[in-house]
């Protein structure tokens, strides 16, 4: 019951010795125009953060969820208890990856800029999150990515022919341009169809590892979402559902502090960090740099082990940046600071990857600069072969009765006559 | 047997032919199911087959969309249609879509069983019949039976089906028929002759109509319980309709609707569920565009009004023997 006199309803509460409420509205630290200065950013030590075994309590893992897994120093040094200590050859290739991952990213975003494909999403920045992870996991454990983790499938050796043709929607594509470009699927890479749909690949995620898990298989699943989609309500029933029922799962927060022009504090960043979701729903929640490859890798492979072992689903948050605009539909200049990814003070994933094997002695600039060279050649030809198939708009797509097929196993009447008709009103037409 | 009887049996059946047949859902395990349809079921196949869940319809079925990509045929279950809005993106954008977008790469072979449907006092959030939300969506299929045999037969047939079937369960038939006149006494299924239900295995084919009374005068197009209200009320009337029980709405048995309203001329379209953009428009326009020049009568509709399900005034909503007599009297006028 309230104390309020009827009289005073919307009036300034006169007689009321209380503030008035304020609604906070969170707005990011800069704008455009803005100078970005994160020197006030404490960056956490690599090397400082506990690890734990993997059979640890979901509820002791809050310093770990509110801290900064860090393998990589500075200096390019791998540090502390969660250094993988991977061999040289698995080094390189996670090196090779992601290079190969951000020249596929600026070949493609090229092509869109030239009208060859309506759209296309860049990875830069991020590509330690998914060739990290990818490389941590079994070929055959299945990945529930969302559309920013192109480079699990470069990891997985997908041919970038086949990623191209599903990008131009061409005669080749896998998918009978049907779907927005990147929205790949590949099921002989146990990467499941991406959706445009947020998030919902996360409770898919879940159910998949519990069939694994009630059919006694020993394959784990991993899911991605980006900061921004933890709000979606399937996220909720995910973390409730892996929860319940243990499930191998890894469930992977790629925060890259923007969705779309939105900054992470408009999905719950001000009051607290997303692996620290993992606390209330009793799961082991992990934050790591997501910048720092090793880091990533150290994490998945440790979430893996806990899944393998029956011990249950892990919440990864990597804490990245977002590099370039949202999307080739995007334009960050309209709503943040020009100069913020040059400043983000975790630095660049491949930068500090090569620091790294250049510090061991396993590569140098030379090999660095060959092999980017070599790379965008490898992108140039895919691209071409690509091309020979066909570009969005130019003809060479699938047959226009192919847009009626697979809606269901076998085509019903209603579906034949729509196709039927449509054949017929084009022949009619002369065409 | 009545008709959850029969669907608990077409259930055991499936999971004792095929161990990759789950069910999950919530109260379905160890308590056998808020309207008793999945007893015994855990006890006898385990609880790696037979699950309760936690109240969240868009984790229940986005799991079970999961399960398939794996290789499983879940069988959830929504507690009542009224509850199945949250998992909407889930069945839209995701199972319907999922064969498609994929090139058939992944399939989603779930069977979502649901209650629906009004005549119980169920008020808002117990009576609605939501199936041309679904009938609206490419890729999936929409089943509604109307009696035990072919609850039984139809609910085997959507669980070896290869994409996702929405099965709505009429709950006011679960356990006997319903002819309309609420103030009488409820009746069984016993001695009803589509409540004689084998045992063992058998099918109903999906995308195939049930003629449920031949007739000359006018053709019913109907489902679930109104099956048995139109039934009834055709007989108190002395009309000799032609009763078209077309337990799948999509794929729509399209081949008996034609045949029947040409054979008489006239048609009726019957449904609980709200008027405007309802199933009952659907059928309406093809019946027109494909019957035009054998009808004799403007297509009726008798239809819930558009209107949220009440509760105390349940009996002027449901499209009871008053509504539909009225509807019959009034085409066979024209």
């Amino acid at each position: 019951m309230s104390d309020r006199p009827v009289a005073d309803a919307g009036k300034d509460q006169p007689g009321r010795n209380l503030p008035p409420l304020r609604l906070h509205v969170p707005e990011p630290r800069f704008r455009p125009g803005d100078h970005a200065d994160f020197s006030d950013f404490a960056i956490p030590p690599a090397g400082a953060m506990p690890r734990p075994d993997e059979a640890a309590a979901a509820e002791s893992f809050r310093e770990l969820a509110y801290g900064l897994v860090r393998v990589l120093d500075e200096d390019g040094q791998a540090v502390g208890p969660w250094d993988p200590k991977l061999p040289p050859e698995t080094l390189l290739k996670m090196l090779r990856s992601m290079a190969l991952t951000r020249a596929f990213d600026a070949r493609m975003f090229r092509a869109q800029r030239q009208g060859k494909t309506s759209f296309y999403m860049k990875s830069t920045g991020e590509e330690a999150v998914s060739i990290g992870a990818a490389l941590a996991l079994a070929r055959d454990d299945m990945c529930f990515p969302s559309y920013r983790q192109q480079g699990i499938l470069i990891a997985r050796d997908w041919p970038l022919i086949d990623m191209m043709n599903q990008i131009y929607s061409n005669k080749g594509d896998r998918l009978k341009g049907r779907q927005l470009p990147i929205m790949y699927s590949a099921r002989e890479a146990s990467f499941f169809s991406i959706s445009g749909n947020l998030t919902t690949q996360y409770p898919q995620a879940v159910g998949w590892a519990m069939a694994s898990a009630a059919r006694g298989d020993s394959r784990i699943a991993a899911t991605w979402c980006g900061e921004g989609s933890t709000a979606e309500g399937d996220f909720h029933s995910a973390c409730t559902f892996a929860s319940v029922y243990r499930a191998p799962v890894i469930m992977n927060i790629v925060n890259n502090q923007w969705a779309i022009s939105s900054f992470s504090g408009f999905a719950g960043a001000e009051a607290t960090t997303f692996a620290a979701r993992a606390i209330g729903y009793g799961i082991a929640g992990l934050r790591v740099d997501g910048n720092d490859a090793l880091a990533v890798y150290a994490a998945t492979r440790w979430a893996a082990d806990r899944a393998r072992a029956n011990g249950g689903p892990t919440l990864i948050e990597h804490f990245t940046y977002r590099v370039e605009g949202h999307s080739t539909s995007d334009d960050p200049i309209a709503y943040r600071s020009a100069d913020e990814a040059s400043h983000w003070p975790l630095g660049d994933p491949i930068a500090r990857l090569k620091q790294h094997c250049i510090r061991l002695g396993i590569w140098d600039e030379e090999r660095h600069a060959a092999m980017d060279k070599e790379l965008a050649e490898t992108v140039r030809d895919a691209a071409r072969a690509a091309e020979k198939n066909g570009i969005l708009g130019h003809g060479l797509h699938h047959p226009m009765e192919t847009m009626f097929q697979d809606v269901f196993e076998e085509m019903p009447w209603h579906l034949k006559e729509q196709q039927q008709k449509m054949l017929d009103e084009w022949k009619a037409a002369g065409l | 047997m009545n008709m959850i009887q029969a669907i608990n049996s077409a259930l055991d059946v499936m999971m004792e032919r095929d161990p990759d047949v789950v069910v999950m859902g919530e109260d379905v395990g160890f308590f056998g199911g808020v309207f008793r349809a999945t007893a015994g079921l855990q006890q006898k196949y385990g609880k790696n087959r037979v699950f309760d869940t936690p109240i969240t319809e868009c984790g229940i079925i986005g799991v079970a969309v999961g399960m398939g990509a794996y290789g499983l045929r879940p069988v959830p279950e929504i507690q009542f249609a009224d509850y199945i809005y949250p998992a909407l993106d889930q069945l839209v954008s995701e199972a319907a879509r999922l064969r498609y977008r994929s090139a058939g790469e992944y399939i989603a072979p779930l069977t979502v069983r649901s209650p629906f449907g009004g005549g119980i006092f169920g008020g808002q959030t117990h009576s609605q019949s939501p199936e041309g939300i679904f009938t609206h969506v490419s890729g999936v299929k929409t089943v509604i039976p109307s009696t035990p045999y072919d609850a039984k037969g139809l609910l085997i047939a959507a669980i070896e089906d290869n994409d996702p079937v929405i099965f709505f369960e009429p709950k006011r038939i679960y356990n006997g028929p319903f002819d309309g006149h609420y103030d009488t006494p409820a009746r069984s299924w016993a001695g009803h002759p589509q409540a004689q239900v084998p045992a063992g295995y058998y099918r109903v084919p999906l995308g195939a109509a049930r003629v449920a009374r031949a007739g000359e005068a006018l053709t019913i197009l109907c489902y679930g319980t109104m099956v048995h209200v139109v039934e009834n009320t055709t007989a108190e009337l002395a009309i000799d309709a032609e009763i078209l029980d077309l337990r799948t709405l999509v794929p729509l048995d399209i081949d008996a609707i034609e045949r029947s309203v040409k054979k008489t001329g006239r048609c009726l379209i019957v449904h609980e569920a709200t008027r405007t953009s309802g199933f009952g428009a659907e059928l309406l326009a093809l019946v027109q565009e494909r019957c035009f020049y054998h009808l004799e009568a403007p297509i009726e509709r008798v239809t819930g009004f558009d209107t949220p399900y009440p509760h105390s005034l349940e009996w002027a909503y449901f499209p009871g023997p008053v509504r539909i007599g009225e509807a019959i009297k009034k085409i066979m006028r024209d």
